[in-house]
């Protein structure tokens, strides 16, 4: 799996952080998406998926492999 | 062929509090999408499944633009609030991201549950005074509306002395049945206030989220009107949809008491949080739907919605999708229910969902903990219920409880 987030996307709802925060964070300066783990390990990849669903911005992008 | 086109908003079935307007259902098993009658006759879309909901809510061809002539509205406006709008709720990006950035930060998740500890002491506080007065007692005026007021003023760094006058007009402004006028004379109240404590924050800033405004108008990045509507759009926002939680939250409890036992008995903070989303779906206070209108044509479930034309995508009805939520109309606060929409979807979806998270859970984990007798002081039926606002819930909630069984 393989993920990236569009910034500019992104509305800084936090619904991923709240999700799978050992792949997501906020910026400290305006609580948009960082994306901590490009290529997350497997038990983490429900969550993930999960992630990019349940966001409002449709910023995140799971490439499966 | 004449179909009948059904008036919206439709109103709750006498005796079911909790449900959507059963037409609501009846539409959303003939299909995701039909069209609506306004009070004004004009007829949009009416939006009623989980699925295509989210789809346009994600959609940019639809817009937030609330000052657009043909922007659908639930109820007349006075002239004097003709193009206005509350702050970025109402417009599309890139302004609507440009306002909403600045705020972003201070309702990210880390930063709000940093705050966990200052919202149980007031929990707990408010808890203390309602044991101490007199029974049985208005929930909503002694401890729903206190408990979110007293956090977003901490925040906003609003003084909380004020809560009369913001609560009362904040009451006007999201009521359906007032006049036009009154709405408006509420809505500039509001805004003289938030102006005027804008103005004292430029001479004497604080460490608090108008204050940080201020520093943005004095860097030439936000005019002094758009931090006044902003602290307008927040105040609002930050204490009537989590009062309205609490206080019908309750009610919905104390109607159901083995989902009550069931959080009231556990420590565990996953089933409250899952307990949380549950309300949120199945109470969705947000009741009058989210309003948008096509910019582009936009095909979908079979019809193409025009350029023009209004789009309500009522969330209400959304969260009960039984393709969605296996037995949505069933209460269960151990279901699976974060993908739920009662905070919209899309880029305009609530910015203080993780606050209002917050007051929830440590609310709904302390309040019947630590009164766990708590009861109903008048007959369910009672109950004066929020038909005719924006967002719903309860005017007021009379519980009492034996003394001896409150905990300390």
């Amino acid at each position: 799996m393989k993920l990236t987030v569009d910034q500019d996307k992104c509305c800084g709802a936090g619904q991923c952080v709240l999700l799978a925060p050992e792949v997501f964070d906020q910026r400290e300066e305006d609580g948009i998406v960082m994306l901590l783990d490009e290529t997350p390990a497997e038990p983490l990849h429900a969550i993930v998926r999960e992630a990019a669903s349940v966001c409002p911005a449709a910023a995140i992008t799971v490439q499966e492999d | 062929m004449t179909e009948t086109i059904h008036a919206y908003p439709m109103r709750k079935a006498e005796g079911c509090p909790f449900d959507p307007p059963p037409e609501l259902g009846e539409l959303q098993q003939q299909g995701p999408i039909t069209k609506v009658r306004l009070w004004d006759g004009s007829t949009p879309w009416l939006v009623t499944r989980f699925a295509e909901q989210r789809a346009l809510l994600r959609d940019p061809r639809l817009s937030a633009d609330s000052t657009h002539p043909d922007f659908p509205r639930l109820v007349p406006i006075a002239p004097s609030a003709s193009g206005t709008r509350l702050s970025f709720i109402g417009m599309d990006d890139p302004d609507h991201a440009r306002l909403r950035r600045m705020v972003t930060a201070q309702f990210a998740i880390k930063r709000i549950e940093a705050m966990r500890p200052a919202v149980q002491r007031i929990v707990d506080e408010m808890i203390d005074d309602l044991l101490a007065g007199p029974q049985p007692v208005d929930l909503v005026e002694a401890f729903a509306l206190p408990v979110p007021s007293r956090v977003i003023c901490d925040l906003l760094g609003v003084p909380y002395a004020d809560h009369g006058f913001f609560q009362d007009n904040s009451k006007v402004l999201i009521n359906r049945a007032v006049t036009p006028e009154q709405r408006d004379g509420a809505r500039l109240r509001l805004i003289e206030y938030l102006d005027a404590l804008i103005g004292e924050k430029i001479k004497d800033p604080k460490d608090d989220l108008l204050s940080d405004l201020t520093t943005r108008i004095a860097a030439g990045e936000l005019t002094r009107d758009e931090a006044t509507q902003m602290g307008v759009l927040m105040l609002i926002a930050g204490h009537e949809t989590t009062a309205n939680m609490i206080a019908l939250g309750t009610f919905a409890l104390l109607e159901h008491p083995e989902e009550l036992a069931r959080l009231r008995e556990t420590d565990d903070p996953e089933l409250v949080a899952g307990a949380v989303n549950e309300l949120l779906r199945y109470l969705n206070i947000t009741h009058t739907g989210r309003i948008r209108m096509a910019l582009e044509d936009i095909e979908i479930a079979g019809e193409v919605l025009c350029a023009g034309d209004g789009v309500i995508l009522a969330n209400d009805i959304g969260n009960r999708d039984p393709d969605a939520f296996p037995d949505p109309d069933r209460l269960d606060l151990g279901r699976e229910a974060r993908h739920h929409v009662a905070f919209g979807f899309g880029v305009h979806q609530c910015l203080g969902q993780p606050l209002a998270r917050l007051e929830l859970q440590v609310v709904y984990s302390t309040l019947y903990r630590r009164i766990p007798g708590l009861r109903l002081a008048a007959a369910p039926a009672d109950i004066p219920l929020k038909h005719d606002g924006f967002v719903y819930g309860v005017y007021a909630l009379p519980v009492t409880w034996q003394r001896n069984q409150s905990v300390a």
